[in-house]
């Protein structure tokens, strides 16, 4: 693997080039908190911010996406013929985005793009944008990443993994989209392997070993769906839970979306909405009945979801990359880290 | 208020164990700083799970239908403003006073958690509430602030901070803010001229991102289908759409006309930290300076909104 520093005072100048053909985006600091955003021209990634309120799912899967549209002039010989609508899918980089943020990435693409769908906005998307990542050395207390098989140095899913020295970056090169962009922003002072790996190495360890909070899941797979599902802790459990969503809105592995047709004038879209099996409508059958029809069974949906039918579905360990977000954000405290530790130690009587 | 709890706890044992109430709602404690978390106890031996501090944020009044069982009562410890929310549960017939034992607060303000948040360069590690002392803790320094100068701005503006309705107090009752310009912050807000004042409310809820914790924390929202959830008719889009969204906000402000009782709720769980109080509050102003009425204060008097009134302010009505 090829190793480069970056100097710091070459950083914005580096961006400004790559802008001539990538869209950047980066962490910015706004009213409402740390947020990733596509950057203005004269704006640059806060790299030093602290995790982002929303994940990066959305530089991908954004929360409104127009699929379709159609025209329903009648005059116009090809109405109410939906059409694939323009997306620009012009290379983009994602600067600062975190290491387990991208092993997420890797979580949502077994949906997105697998042996048997191919999501086309998805997976396009995903060509055209290269991950750039900055590991992680003061680790917040609600990151639990190392346990949820990640961490604050991961490079899964990154086209380049860089950490913070103070007065550079020294930037380790993962792939080839890494390498032109780092070709694109001039970065080309090479360090040598073998002491950067062993920098890298130091740093992580020092990262993992700041790391306070954990999971145990080592027992959630040999469990039985049903007794999980049937489990008595679930009404304690939802209790105090509003249904807002917000939990699976910030999370970086949540991929639930509902299809929406609109019509405005004479034209027709169809876009995809985030969803959320938080909130009743994600089961409303057009019948009026609803098999999720409690707040105590949607809780359950959220939590059985990513930590047995994906863990069991997929063999890849639990559908959570140990960001912290949803604990961070629930706004009465619903903390995956407990519900977690309550389904792995369950005993059925 | 930390004396407080022990009282608290004593009376929600004496009950369960009376077998007087079902259950208890109230708080516990949060599995991180300067978190709470709303709880219903069961058993007597359980309410030592039961806290109350400044980060008591939520309205409980939002918990008390879901949480009533099919006969009998259940108990609901109410601060100010759960209680106004409780009389306008009662008021619009959500629940009947006979169905619960309210266990009084009386209430020196909550925390605004952002506002705290900001003072702070590094993540808060610990969080320690002794009366108006509060000491908070980060990797980097630990600092003692005054729980006054940190108050969130509804707590601020309070002028209820007793319960109106209890069936017992857990202390003795705290003395009544009075305040010089109740309304400042909409006052200034409607001295802007139009475009300014659209470009505030724009900027207010650019981050929004719909997950309706403002109006599913808020003990007015109980509809069983809310407007913006309905399909046929659709009356809103559900997209980022920004005309969407300025729905939304405006009609969940206009449903909460004459209701809306400041307690905050809708901005403390909002996870963006989005003042939506500033739609709100306008309403309240109005219904203060046109009805003379502040929501939840009376059982027995009937809202501004449901009621024909010949001294009406309008004239259109006569
Ligand atoms: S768990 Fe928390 S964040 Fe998730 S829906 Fe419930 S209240 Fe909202
Ligand atoms: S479940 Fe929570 S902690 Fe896990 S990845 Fe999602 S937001 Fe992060
Ligand atoms: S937890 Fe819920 S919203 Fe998230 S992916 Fe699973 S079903 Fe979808
Ligand atoms: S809680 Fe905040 S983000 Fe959620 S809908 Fe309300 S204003 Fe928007």
């Amino acid at each position: 693997m090829n190793f480069i520093t970056i100097d710091k005072k070459d950083w914005a100048g580096g961006i400004d080039k790559s802008r001539k053909t990538y869209r950047v985006f980066g962490p910015v600091q706004d009213e409402n908190g740390c947020q990733l955003k596509p950057l203005a021209p004269d704006v640059y990634p806060l790299m030093d911010a602290g995790v982002t309120v929303m994940s990066p799912k959305s530089v991908l899967f954004p929360q409104t996406e127009k699929m379709l549209t159609a025209t329903l002039d009648e005059s116009s010989e090809d109405h109410h013929i939906m059409k694939p609508v323009e997306k620009d899918n012009t290379p983009r980089v994602v600067l600062g985005i975190r290491p387990y943020d991208a092993r997420a990435i890797q979580m949502v693409k077994l949906n997105f793009d697998n042996p048997d769908y191919q999501d086309p906005y998805w997976c396009e998307a995903y060509d055209a944008t290269t991950f750039v990542g900055l590991g992680i050395n003061r680790p917040d207390s609600c990151d639990f990443s190392t346990s949820a098989g990640t961490g604050p140095f991961s490079e899964e899913g990154l086209d380049v993994l860089m950490a913070d020295l103070d007065d550079r970056y020294l930037a380790k090169i993962l792939t080839e989209k890494g390498e032109t962009w780092a070709e694109a922003c001039g970065f080309d002072t090479s360090a040598d392997a073998a002491e950067s790996q062993a920098l890298f190495d130091i740093l992580r360890k020092e990262a993992e070993k700041n790391i306070t909070a954990s999971v145990d899941t080592d027992r959630l797979s040999e469990k039985s769906i049903l007794d999980l599902y049937e489990a008595p802790f679930w009404d304690d459990v939802a209790f105090s839970c509003i249904n807002c969503g917000t939990c699976t809105f910030v999370c970086p592995t949540c991929w639930c979306f509902d299809i929406q047709d609109e019509t405005k004038h004479k034209t027709a879209t169809r876009f995809r909405n985030w969803d959320t099996c938080m909130s009743p409508l994600f089961t409303h059958h057009a019948s009026g009945h609803n098999p999720r029809g409690s707040k105590v069974q949607r809780v359950r949906q959220r939590f059985m979801h990513k930590l047995k039918y994906f863990v069991d579905k997929y063999d890849q360990g639990i559908m959570c990359v140990g960001c912290g977000r949803c604990v961070a954000s629930c706004p009465v405290n619903i903390d995956i880290r407990e519900v977690c530790k309550t389904m792995n130690n369950y005993e059925k009587e | 208020m930390d004396t407080c709890i022990e009282k608290i706890r004593t009376i929600c044992a004496d009950l369960l164990a009376k077998g007087e109430v079902q259950k208890v709602i109230g708080f516990a404690e949060g599995s991180i700083p300067m978190a709470s978390r709303p709880i219903a106890v069961t058993s007597k031996d359980d309410v030592e799970k039961l806290v109350f501090n400044a980060t008591c944020g939520l309205n409980l009044a939002n918990y008390v239908s879901e949480a009533l069982p099919k006969d009998g009562k259940i108990a609901v410890t109410a601060k100010g403003c759960d209680s106004r929310n409780l009389v306008t549960h009662m008021v619009e017939n959500q629940v009947s006073r006979d169905r619960l034992y309210i266990i009084g607060i009386p209430c020196t303000g909550m925390v605004d958690k952002r506002k705290i948040a900001a003072l702070f360069e590094d993540e808060i590690t610990d969080f320690i509430e002794e009366g108006d002392t509060l000491t908070i803790v980060s990797p980097q320094k630990k600092e003692k602030v005054s729980k006054t100068d940190v108050l969130r701005h509804n707590c601020r503006m309070c002028t209820h901070r007793n319960p109106v309705v209890f069936d017992v107090m857990a202390a003795e009752p705290v003395e009544e803010q009075s305040l010089d310009q109740p309304f400042a912050d909409v006052d200034q807000i409607a001295a802007m001229d139009p475009e300014t004042r659209w470009a505030h409310f724009q900027e207010l809820t650019k981050n929004c991102i719909r997950c309706y914790a403002c109006r599913n924390a808020c003990p007015l929202c109980y509809c069983p289908t809310c407007f913006v959830d309905e399909s046929s008719p659709q009356w809103v889009g559900k997209g980022q759409d920004k005309t969407d969204i300025n729905t939304f906000h405006f009609l969940r402000a206009f449903h909460c006309a004459g209701r809306c009782t400041d307690c905050g709720a809708c901005v403390e769980v909002c996870p963006m930290g989005i003042n939506v109080r500033d739609f709100t509050r306008k309403l309240n102003k109005d219904a203060l300076e046109l009805f003379g009425w502040e929501a939840g204060l009376d059982m027995e008097k009937r809202p501004p909104l449901d009621v024909y009134s010949p001294d009406d302010p309008d004239d259109f009505i006569k």
